[in-house]
């Protein structure tokens, strides 16, 4: 059974059709990348499906249930993760404390129970913690762990905020644009991370790269949109000889 | 109810129509351009009224120069704390600015109390101003008409800038893209003044026909009045000129024809704009004239 | 958060009793008017403390909290006082029936005085919480004065515009304190909790915070009905500290004054409320001679009413301008904390070069 299903998902904002019928299927446990020129509806993509905002038409079914047009949080519930093109740590919390907000969502225990002190509470705070600490050390991040969240090198927060998204648990995972802003051992030292984490964690990933030669490499499969329609799909190979997709990023940017 | 009471009765909700519309389009132009809700600019009001009282009382000047030079120095002391309490502060949060907007007015409704004592005064009334006409049965008192006519007077002169002249284009860029029309060469700081004082002004112009529609003063008389024109710029939709005119007009309008209907209702008059608010707020936040926008993601 | 016997307990217990025993001799040596003072002292920490929890932590930014002191006020006045005061005050128009017999104890009138400030919280902050930032400022400062409207117009429920008299005086040190000191605890439980992270992350970035699945709404109307249930017991304490109620005492100006403490403070931190309600209610006590004529020297002075407002409000607006962080700008006092600033004194007096600084060695604690 697919993970993810988008079912000719169009999406307006008054005059403007940002996303334009996009139809597509995700695996589990696949790493496929949607790139496509700046403005081409990416974003606006990855907001539909973790319902920021809301589809005009068609259909989003995630793990066998619609979820077109739920909330954000509850979309979030359901295991699907993600992290923004800007960055956006929790400034007034520490490194482990942005963690540990991932977690609050499985949190069973309510907030009179947190208050007083409960033992139920205090076990699950106890291993929201432990959990915590491991994913931190689990990508190098451990001893940063009471460092302010937005003091980290610009990198590093990349890796934080893609941490915190993986402390909800999810089993599918966006990251949107998440090597912007890199040169290119940094990118390539991020795809790298991205590998690692789908072979650690039991994950789909579903990344948004702007910049081609980033994904060339690595992602199996790719889908390329122009102006919110799927102008290609297959494989690096594929992709990259495809007059079309040439077109769309003829003197746009850089491509392999 | 007769007509003529009737009438009696518009007439009353159209001149404090006006004077709610007045002081709305100060929160919409500074809204419009720097997405501030000025909480200061009830206090404005105010500020205006005491200086034309000061004008006429102590300095003996007439009327008509007491007035001009109170709306001048109103606006003038608009921009001053546009200067001093908003300008440091506009790289910060937003919500940082509102905080300073507040500990403004709060400082302005103290040094009031201070300054001018908090007893209320007595406003006199131009004599032209004060004289009772009956007009079919209706009796109005001449300074409704003089408010009515100042108020059209001086939108249709608002609008005309706004929309003709090189600083009315200035302020509708500024208030679309703050960012880009700076980067176009457009003096913002000037901009933003500019739209300060002639907010100001007209709420200075408000501040005094309200002295002398209710012909009292006190340090406090800005607030009610500021946060019901603040209803009517929502109401309008906030960031639109015509839209805080005409959000002024009906709220006055409304608000009077309510408790000429429902007389037992008379307490709650101040509740009702708040009520107001709060379902404009929640069914309807783009108001009348307004447009969505999006938070970009 | 544990209950470990560890040193920090320890301290924190004896300081307690040490409070507590202070309060005993306060109570039964300091004259009235001290007391008042220090019973306003407790009652101000209340309201600032709970905005805090709202504004600082949350990120909502409420004018209401007057409106919710006054529903507190009313309810435990109301069921406090005797039927005898209550035919006394209502002499214009009959209190309401169901009102007319009941006299009650203080703590259970305190505790009602909370559930009815904290129910009113629920049915404004429903619709309220919805809106952002300058908004919500807006519609909750229109709340508060819709229900001070109401309690004006309500003749038979609060006496309207004639307010109560003759409340009882109920409120000792131990029953404010005790509750500033009840307040303090629950809310630093709150704050340290998960829940107090979902808060802050609902303050620092709502968007975030949804996509990891804090639910935004919950978290705000949780915030805003603890706090509102504390402001109402505080609104009650008031009451029967002062033993009258004149509705213009819950004018908007009231959440204006708390607003300044809090932001003077140091949004973020329970112990800068604490300090800044303090100093505030002392200050205005001892500022109060200005307000009337005095002398320096042979000289004498005009009093200016209505001065140490504008003091207030000008430092406010100083504060905001360009100290921004307030005085304690988020961080918390520790007793950890306490000793490496004791020990850094100690060893700046001796002229000893400061010591490296480790990571857990600094004031901080969130």
């Amino acid at each position: 059974m697919s993970l993810l299903n988008l079912e000719r998902v169009v999406k307006r904002f008054g005059g403007l059709t940002a996303v334009n019928e996009f139809s597509t299927t995700l695996e589990e446990g696949e790493l496929c990348a949607l790139i496509g020129p700046n403005g081409s509806g990416k974003t606006t993509i990855f907001n539909l499906i973790t319902g920021i905002y809301e589809p005009t038409e068609g259909d989003i079914a995630f793990d066998g249930k619609a979820i077109t047009g739920q909330r954000p949080d509850t979309i979030a519930g359901l295991g699907i993760a993600r992290t923004f093109q800007n960055i956006r740590l929790f400034h007034g919390l520490d490194v482990l404390e942005n963690v540990l907000v991932g977690h609050h969502l499985r949190l069973k225990a309510g907030p009179l129970a947190a208050t007083l002190g409960l033992p139920a509470y205090v076990k699950e705070e106890t291993e929201m913690r432990e959990k915590g600490m491991e994913l931190l050390e689990s990508l190098h991040l451990g001893e940063l762990a009471h460092e302010v969240a937005t003091s980290l090198p610009y990198g590093q927060q990349r890796k934080l905020e893609i941490a915190r998204a993986l402390a909800t648990n999810p089993k599918l995972l966006l990251l949107d644009e998440p090597a912007a802003g890199m040169n290119q051992t940094e990118s390539r030292e991020l795809m790298d991370f991205i590998l690692h984490i789908l072979d650690t964690f039991d994950l789909t990933v579903f990344l948004i790269e702007h910049q081609m030669r980033v994904v060339m490499g690595i992602c199996p499969r790719i889908i390329v949109i122009d102006h919110g329609e799927t102008i290609a799909e297959g494989a690096p190979q594929e992709i990259q000889n495809n007059p079309r997709v040439i077109e769309a990023y003829l003197g746009v940017g850089d491509y392999a | 109810m007769t007509l003529p009471l009737f009438f009696q009765h518009l007439a009353n909700g159209v001149s404090l129509g006006s004077l709610y519309a007045l002081i709305a389009i100060g929160y919409t132009m500074v809204y419009g351009i720097l997405r501030l809700i000025n909480f200061a600019h009830g206090d404005i009001v105010m500020i205006a009224a005491y200086f034309a009282f000061y004008g006429v009382g102590i300095f003996m000047l007439p009327w008509w120069v007491s007035f001009p030079i109170a709306i001048f120095l109103t606006a003038v002391f608009g921009i001053f704390i546009e200067r001093m309490a908003y300008r440091p502060l506009r790289e910060v949060p937003r919500i940082q600015l509102f905080t300073s907007a507040v500990a403004v007015s709060f400082l302005l409704e103290n040094l009031g109390i201070v300054i001018f004592g908090g007893r209320p005064e007595a406003f006199q009334r131009p004599a032209f101003m004060d004289q009772t006409l009956t007009i079919g049965g209706a009796k109005v008192v001449t300074y409704t008409f003089v408010i009515i006519g100042v108020a059209l007077i001086l939108f249709a002169a608002l609008l005309y800038v706004v929309k003709y002249t090189r600083v009315g284009v200035a302020m509708r860029a500024l208030s679309k893209d703050i960012e880009t029309t700076g980067l176009m060469g457009v003096n913002t700081d000037r901009i933003i003044s500019l739209a300060f004082a002639i907010g100001s002004g007209l709420a200075a112009v408000g501040g005094i026909l309200q002295a002398i529609k209710f012909p009292q003063i006190n340090p406090l008389m800005g607030v009610m009045p500021g946060l019901k024109a603040f209803v009517a710029a929502v109401l309008g939709g906030i960031g639109n000129i015509t839209g805080a005119m005409i959000g002024g007009f009906l709220l006055g309008i409304a608000e009077i024809l309510i408790v000429a209907f429902f007389p037992t209702l008379a307490g709650y008059r101040d509740a009702f704009s708040f009520g107001i608010l709060i379902l404009l707020l929640l069914f309807r936040p783009t108001g009348i004239m307004g447009e969505v926008e999006p938070e970009k993601v | 958060m544990d209950m470990k016997w560890n040193r920090n307990t320890i301290l924190t217990l004896v300081a307690l009793v040490v409070f507590a025993g202070f309060l005993y001799y306060a109570q039964n040596h300091f004259n009235y008017y001290v007391l008042r003072i220090m019973n306003l002292c407790a009652i101000f920490t209340i309201f600032a403390v709970t905005f805090n929890l709202i504004f600082g932590y949350t990120g909502q930014f409420s004018l209401g909290h007057a409106g919710f002191a006054a529903v507190g006020a009313y309810a435990a006045a109301l069921l406090t006082m005797s039927v005898a005061q209550k035919e006394a005050n209502f002499f214009l128009k009959p209190i309401l029936p169901f009102l007319a017999n009941i006299e009650w104890h203080f703590l259970p009138s305190l505790f009602m005085a909370g559930i009815m400030a904290a129910i009113v919280a629920l049915i404004v902050g429903g619709p309220a919480l919805r809106l952002r930032g300058d908004y919500l400022a807006m519609a909750t400062l229109g709340f508060g004065e819709i229900i001070r409207v109401v309690f004006v117009n309500t003749q038979r429920l609060t006496n309207g515009s004639l307010g109560l008299k003759g409340i009882p005086e109920y409120t000792t040190l131990y029953w404010s304190w005790g509750a500033a000191l009840l307040t303090i605890f629950v809310l630093k439980r709150l704050v340290n909790s998960s829940y107090g992270r979902a808060l802050r992350a609902v303050r620092d970035d709502e968007v975030a915070a949804e996509a990891l699945g804090v639910r935004l709404f919950y978290h705000k109307i949780l915030a805003f009905v603890v706090s509102s249930f504390f402001v109402g017991v505080a609104g009650g304490l008031l009451a029967n500290l002062i033993s009258t109620i004149d509705p213009k005492v819950f004018l908007f100006t009231l959440s204006y004054q708390i607003v300044g403490i809090a932001v003077m403070g140091g949004m973020g931190s329970l112990t800068g409320s604490t300090i800044a309600a303090c100093l505030y209610t002392v200050f205005l006590e001892v500022l109060r001679p200005i307000e009337s004529p005095f002398n320096i020297g042979s000289l004498r002075v005009p009093g200016v009413p209505g001065m140490r407002m504008v003091l207030f409000s000008a430092l406010l607006l100083f504060v905001i301008l360009f100290y921004r962080k307030g005085i304690f700008g988020g961080k918390e006092f520790t007793w950890d904390g306490l000793f490496s600033v004791v020990k850094r004194l100690g060893n700046r007096l001796r002229k000893k070069p400061p010591a490296p600084v480790a990571a857990g060695d600094e004031e901080v604690e969130r």
